[in-house]
């Protein structure tokens, strides 16, 4: 059997408007290649994001909670740290060794601890002056959380590691000496022999080494002092689906009474990374959308001339037997064809778009061709081409409603 | 006993109404048309001719009588029975032709046949016909603009009979035609009617009427005489 006679008038009546018709394709095929490269290049961003933040995810930055303020950092030097009362843990600027040990043991198997400590403080690296973070580690944590790039760990009181960005800024290599101290604060004042250079890290929630001097415990505290009072423990967990239930363990261990520590989950902040920008790809879709109304109004004014123009062919269809539904049907092909039409040379050329506008945008097509990058294409089309189908509804309704006797006198 | 008539009509009247005051089409007509007629409908122009061929050919439906064609009476049909109607039981020959202009001449004859029967002839019907009425193979792979006045009416006299209705309505058939081709046309309505089916011509031209079995003349709606 031969194809549907009704289909075949909708395809000449397009053939024989070609250029009309092409043109309301072209609206969809914008449109849907507008829709789809902006959500693939959305989802590439997003993914490419969440892959630089997913490295520092897994970390809770568990620190001394203040009281609320959120303001008044205090440098550790120890004035006030000998008064140790349960109720009144929330004036304490530091962790202690039993909170330590408390979040170490609420953790259990569920990754690695590890306590900081932390300061700034002027340095004078051969003629020139500045300040720089340092941070002071346990020895046996070290190997654990740092990796060197050149030389080795710092294992003496006068020795340190030291960022790649620092040493590059600061022109530190192994071997430098660093003096770190404020005479003019009192301050003891010491020199450190580099031994060591970090590899880079990127940015991170617990540890920022890359711009910073690390050295051990002992030379920290020897700098600063206050032993065993830490500015911060954290925790690599080996698993970041462990988080939520890792920092609730962790509060209930030590927040029973009062409030000692609070918890930064850096997967929050990646999971608000991410959202906003879904948001901002859904906002750029949503603008992209726009091109498909353009285009919906297109294929609407083309519907709507062909059947002004048909009018007369229609009275004779009707005349002869052809029901409303078949007349109906035969606009509704039109626009059908008009959308898969358009919709598919706007899904080929998404892809070619797409992964350009991906390349462009966000550096890099290593997502393009995967499920959450792809499935806009789809999308797209099928949003095309359902507004396709809604714009040829309404003509296709009043052609198959006129009255057959007034549609045969037209001219 | 009686045979059924073709086209029955009982007091119908036709009334258009409008702001300025109803138009009354059709005045209480009766008319009624056997099997096997030839029956020529004349009037002046604006006497109701025209709809009472629109309520014939099921285009539209009285306002009040009754009507009925091969025995149903369509007042009350629905637009889908109604509309099958048209396609199987009545075959209409305008005067402007009104072939699908995006069609071949032969597709315009298969187009009922399809709808009829939802496939393609493959009986050879269509082209029996295309060729009984003049038109050869390669004229029927013509579209309607390529054809001429007489030609395109010779396809749509085929396209009318492709469903084997039971009324031939043709609406002025000779109206754009010239003499020699509208002569020619009469023939082969006059051969259809010969071969028994009922031929039903609405037409101002006397000659042309004066072709027919019977008259009916129709003034302001009402029939005048029969």
């Amino acid at each position: 059997m031969k194809m549907d006679i009704i289909l075949q008038l909708s395809i000449r009546s397009i053939r024989l408007h070609f250029l009309r018709s092409v043109l309301a394709a072209l609206g969809i095929v914008i449109g849907v290649v507008a829709i789809s490269s902006m959500g693939m290049m959305g989802a590439n961003m997003t993914m490419s994001v969440t892959e630089q933040l997913s490295a520092m995810a897994n970390v809770l930055v568990v620190k001394a909670d203040t009281g609320g303020g959120g303001g008044g950092f205090m440098g550790p030097d120890g004035s006030s740290s000998s008064k140790k009362s349960s109720s009144s843990a929330s004036t304490k600027d530091y962790l202690t060794k039993a909170n330590f040990d408390d979040i170490k043991r609420a953790v259990g198997t569920a990754g690695t601890v590890y306590p900081l400590y932390q300061d700034s403080d002027k340095i004078v690296v051969g003629d020139s002056t500045g300040r720089a973070t340092i941070y002071g580690m346990r020895d046996d944590d070290m190997p654990t959380v740092l990796t060197v790039d050149e030389g080795a760990l710092p294992n003496t009181a006068s020795s340190i590691i030291v960022g790649p960005s620092f040493a590059s800024r600061q022109g530190v290599t192994i071997g430098s000496r660093i003096t770190i101290g404020d005479a003019t604060q009192n301050e003891t004042v010491s020199k450190f022999r580099v031994v060591g250079i970090l590899q880079s890290k990127g940015m991170s929630m617990d540890l920022n080494s890359d711009n910073a001097i690390i050295m051990t415990e002992k030379a920290f505290v020897g700098q600063f002092g206050g032993d065993e009072e830490y500015n911060q423990v954290n925790v690599i967990l080996k698993n970041i689906d462990d988080a939520n239930k890792t920092k609730t363990a962790i509060t209930d261990q030590l927040n029973r009474k009062t409030n000692v520590v609070t918890i930064q989950d850096s997967s929050r902040m990646m999971e608000s990374i991410t959202s906003t920008v879904s948001t901002l790809t859904t906002f750029v879709m949503a603008i992209a959308g726009i091109s498909l109304v353009v285009a919906a109004t297109s294929i609407f004014n083309v519907m709507m001339m062909s059947v002004t123009e048909r009018i007369r062919e229609i009275g004779i269809l009707r005349s002869i037997g052809t029901q409303k539904s078949e007349v109906r049907k035969m606009f509704l092909y039109e626009a059908i064809i008009l959308g898969v039409v358009g919709a598919g040379i706007g899904a080929i050329m998404s892809l070619i778009l797409g992964w350009l506008v991906v390349l462009i945008m966000v550096g890099s097509t290593k997502y393009f061709f995967t499920f959450q990058s792809l499935v806009y294409v789809p999308i797209a089309m099928f949003i095309g081409m359902a507004i396709c189908i809604f714009s040829g509804v309404y003509p296709a309704w009043k052609a198959a409603d006129l009255d057959p006797i007034e549609a045969l006198r037209a001219d | 006993m009686q045979q059924v008539p073709v086209i029955e009509l009982t007091d119908v009247s036709k009334i258009y109404p409008l702001a300025s005051g109803d138009v009354i089409a059709l005045d209480h007509l009766s008319i009624r048309i056997d099997h096997g007629e030839f029956v020529a409908i004349m009037g002046p122009s604006g006497s109701g001719k025209s709809t009472l061929l629109n309520q014939i050919g099921g285009l539209d439906v009285p306002t009040s009588g009754t009507l009925k064609i091969t025995g149903k009476n369509i007042r009350k049909m629905s637009d889908i029975k109604l509309t099958n109607l048209r396609l199987n039981a009545i075959g209409y020959i305008f005067q402007k032709f009104n072939l699908i202009p995006l069609l071949s001449a032969y597709e315009n004859v298969e187009y009922p046949y399809i709808l009829k029967h939802r496939c393609n002839d493959t009986t050879g019907r269509v082209s029996k016909l295309l060729a009984d009425v003049g038109i050869d193979r390669k004229m029927a792979k013509h579209k309607p603009a390529e054809l001429s006045g007489g030609q395109q009416q010779r396809v749509a006299i085929a396209r009318a009979l492709v469903n084997d209705p039971a009324i031939l309505l043709c609406d002025e058939p000779t109206g754009n035609l010239d003499t020699k081709t509208g002569a020619q046309i009469m023939e082969m309505l006059a051969t259809l009617h010969n071969q028994g089916r009922t031929v039903i011509i609405v037409t101002h031209d006397p000659l042309i009427g004066a072709q027919a079995e019977r008259i009916i003349r129709i003034k302001d709606g009402k029939v005048e005489n029969t």
